[in-house]
């Protein structure tokens, strides 16, 4: 069993929806990011979302833009990115981890290098905001080669007939943001979430985790009531923002406040 | 490389032409990418939306715009060249476009594919202001309220394209994320458009973007280089021997060559911005870029080893990108069109020429073309014919220029 999947799986053993999260590589500096991951997996963050910075981060919202720009203005380099993840993944060998970002920094040096380089730092999977699953030849068949996840996202305009192909190729998990929208802004009502995990497990057996404007405890456990998984990423990276190379200590907090939540909200259904 | 049977054959059905375009879209926008495929292929189809477009070209942008000989800068240019060289220059004048430049022809296609798929707000980017100016301009037209995304840097140097999208009921958003120019307004508005693809239509100003925005805007700005190659016919019994077109995103390029792409003995020659120099700050994507995605599309883009999107600068803030439309970059690399980069100070200079010679103030766009015109007509004899596209009018530029030259208005 990979990772990714050990993963889902013992948070389902254990009663809870797995807590995915996002932070920005390289902010505020390439040497803070370690102490930032290791107090993401110290609050008990089940998948790590480790973002790749990029120049043009259209789909975020105004929290991850500026966190890729501090990054970026700390001249963080791929190099730097891929030696974060191999460090990650020498500290903590049974936590998955993925590599998030856009097409062109993913790309650049071709999908086949990529592809092996995030294989090699101990990443298990690459989700890429900007590449369809109708280009899935610009990386994904690269990801499968090399055997690690190609996560792909749904969405609300993700229609049924469409969902089959967004499916195909797709693995690891499947990433279901739930508004339209760029990161970190509104949050999709609770009914429509359910009846959207619903449908899409309906078609895959791959875990769904959910994302896209989940701040609070309250809003984690009411989404961990129907999914596989949460995903929290703009409001990690606001707390990185604001406490800079101090924040590991206020992200562990923030993150066994979710993790809590995520535990004590199937134990209330039952 | 192989000729392909017919250069006008792109993109295939995915968008492609050859390596380059394509849709890198957020799993958002890829079902209103695919709608809009749809609707532009039946839009296509419909003779009905065809008429309505022509008859709006016709009667509201005032098409087709002139063909021009311009007899006193060939004679400027034919100073100093060698003996029996100096081409003639001819001007397609779609600066006398209502609006002023090539723009609206996009923007009276797309509102009508919008309006055919019920969308009910329209959102654009902008740079030098002219799309917006032309946006804004379709909405008035259609009673659409209009969200125009600007770069501050932008907002500030083009003030009169501002204010004439506020008078024409624009909301126009100042963007201050990177170098608050044309790409920085593109992402918000991609990022508008994500939030809001239940009603709303995003009108990109160039051929450039998901598929298939670079072949709809690329036909929609067809109709310049057809009125050209007819009118060119009927007034000199044959065909230009080069034609020659600025080229930011590349819509007004793309737009005088494509109809002329099979007409093997006709040269093309697009022309980008290299700004203070290709070894400084420039906006010459093919020059100095290389193949990567951003903004919906594969192709040429100025970047670093990490892929990372470095500034454009250009004088001209139409042209102050760091991509190209992805028909350019497989035009380049299969060779069939050529090209070539001018500096700031070379526009300058062509845009004073052009002022003194012909009478005529062109945008800083096509001033450009004009100075890569000034260079290569001395090289060709006299009977050849070079065709320009003077694709917007200045008016919006005088102030920058003043500045340029240090004059205080």
């Amino acid at each position: 069993m990979t990772r990714l999947a050990s993963a889902f799986t013992r948070a389902a053993d254990q009663g809870h929806a797995a807590l995915v999260t996002f932070v920005t590589a390289g902010d505020p500096a390439p040497n803070a990011t370690a102490a930032i991951l290791d107090a993401l997996v110290a609050g008990g963050a089940d998948v790590i979302e480790l973002g790749m910075p990029f120049t043009d981060p259209m789909a975020d919202g105004p929290a991850i833009q500026a966190a890729n720009l501090r990054s970026l203005a700390a001249g963080t380099t791929t190099a730097d990115v891929l030696a974060i993840a191999t460090a990650f993944r020498a500290r903590h060998p049974e936590v998955p981890m993925v590599l998030m970002g856009y097409a062109n920094p993913m790309t650049r040096r071709g999908p086949e290098w990529f592809a092996s380089a995030a294989r090699d730092a101990g990443a298990d999977g690459v989700i890429c905001v900007d590449i369809p699953a109708e280009e899935d030849d610009s990386l994904g068949e690269a990801l499968r080669a090399a055997g690690i996840g190609n996560v792909r996202l749904a969405t609300p305009t993700t229609d049924a007939a469409r969902l089959p192909a967004v499916l195909e190729g797709a693995s690891g998990f499947l990433y279901y943001v739930s508004v339209a929208g760029i990161t970190g802004l509104q949050q999709a009502a609770t009914a429509s979430i359910e009846a959207a995990v619903a449908r899409l497990k309906a078609a895959t057996d791959l875990p769904i985790a959910v994302g896209f404007g989940v701040r609070t405890p309250e809003q984690a456990a009411a989404i961990g009531r129907v999914a596989d998984g949460v995903v929290v990423g703009s409001a990690i990276v606001e707390l990185v923002g604001r406490h800079g190379a101090d924040a590991a200590e206020p992200v562990r907090t923030y993150i066994e406040s979710l993790k809590t939540a995520l535990v004590a909200a199937r134990k209330e259904v039952a | 490389m192989n000729a392909p049977n017919s250069f006008r054959a792109q993109p295939d059905d995915r968008g492609h032409f050859g390596q380059f375009g394509g849709r890198f879209v957020a799993e958002t926008l890829m079902p209103l990418i695919l709608d809009l495929e749809r609707e532009y292929i039946a839009a296509k189809a419909d003779p009905a939306f065809q008429a309505e477009f022509d008859d709006l070209l016709e009667h509201y942008v005032g098409r087709p715009s002139p063909l021009y000989y311009a007899e006193r800068l060939t004679e400027a240019l034919r100073e100093g060249a060698p003996e029996g060289m100096g081409a003639e220059i001819w001007f397609k004048r779609d600066e006398l476009n209502h609006t002023g430049a090539h723009k609206i022809n996009n923007c009276i296609g797309q509102i009508l594919l919008a309006r055919r798929m019920g969308k009910t707000r329209i959102i654009a980017e902008t740079g030098a202001g002219q799309h917006g100016v032309a946006t804004a301009t379709v909405c008035a037209r259609f009673g659409l309220p209009c969200v125009i995304y600007m770069g501050a840097t932008d907002v500030a140097r083009q003030q009169p394209n501002v204010f004439r999208m506020k008078l024409l009921g624009a909301e126009v958003v100042p963007v201050t994320s990177g170098a608050a120019t044309l790409k920085d307004a593109m992402n918000e508005g991609l990022r508008d458009w994500v939030a809001n693809v239940h009603d709303t239509f995003y009108i990109i100003g160039t051929a450039a973007g998901p598929h298939p925005y670079p072949e709809l805007v690329r036909d929609f700005q067809s109709v310049i280089g057809r009125e050209a190659r007819e009118q060119m016919l009927k007034r000199t019994g044959k065909l230009p021997d080069m034609l020659v077109a600025a080229i930011g995103g590349g819509s007004n390029a793309i737009g005088l060559f494509h109809p002329f792409l099979d007409d093997a003995s006709v040269q093309m020659l697009g022309v980008e911005a290299a700004g203070e120099g290709l070894d400084k700050r420039h906006a010459a994507s093919l020059a100095g870029g290389a193949p990567g995605i951003l903004h919906g599309n594969r192709t040429y883009l100025l970047q670093d080893e990490d892929g990372q999107i470095t500034e454009a600068h250009s004088i001209s803030a139409g042209l102050d990108y760091p991509g190209i439309g992805p028909e350019h970059a497989w035009l380049r690399d299969i060779g069939r069109v050529e090209y070539t980069a001018v500096t700031d100070t070379e526009a300058l200079d062509a845009f004073q020429l052009l002022c003194r010679t012909e009478g005529i103030i062109p945008a800083l766009e096509p001033s450009h073309a004009i100075a890569a015109v000034a260079k290569v007509a001395r090289t060709m004899p006299r009977d050849k014919v070079i065709l320009a596209n003077l694709c917007g009018r200045g008016d919006k530029d005088i102030f920058t220029v003043a500045e340029a030259l240090g004059v205080q208005m």
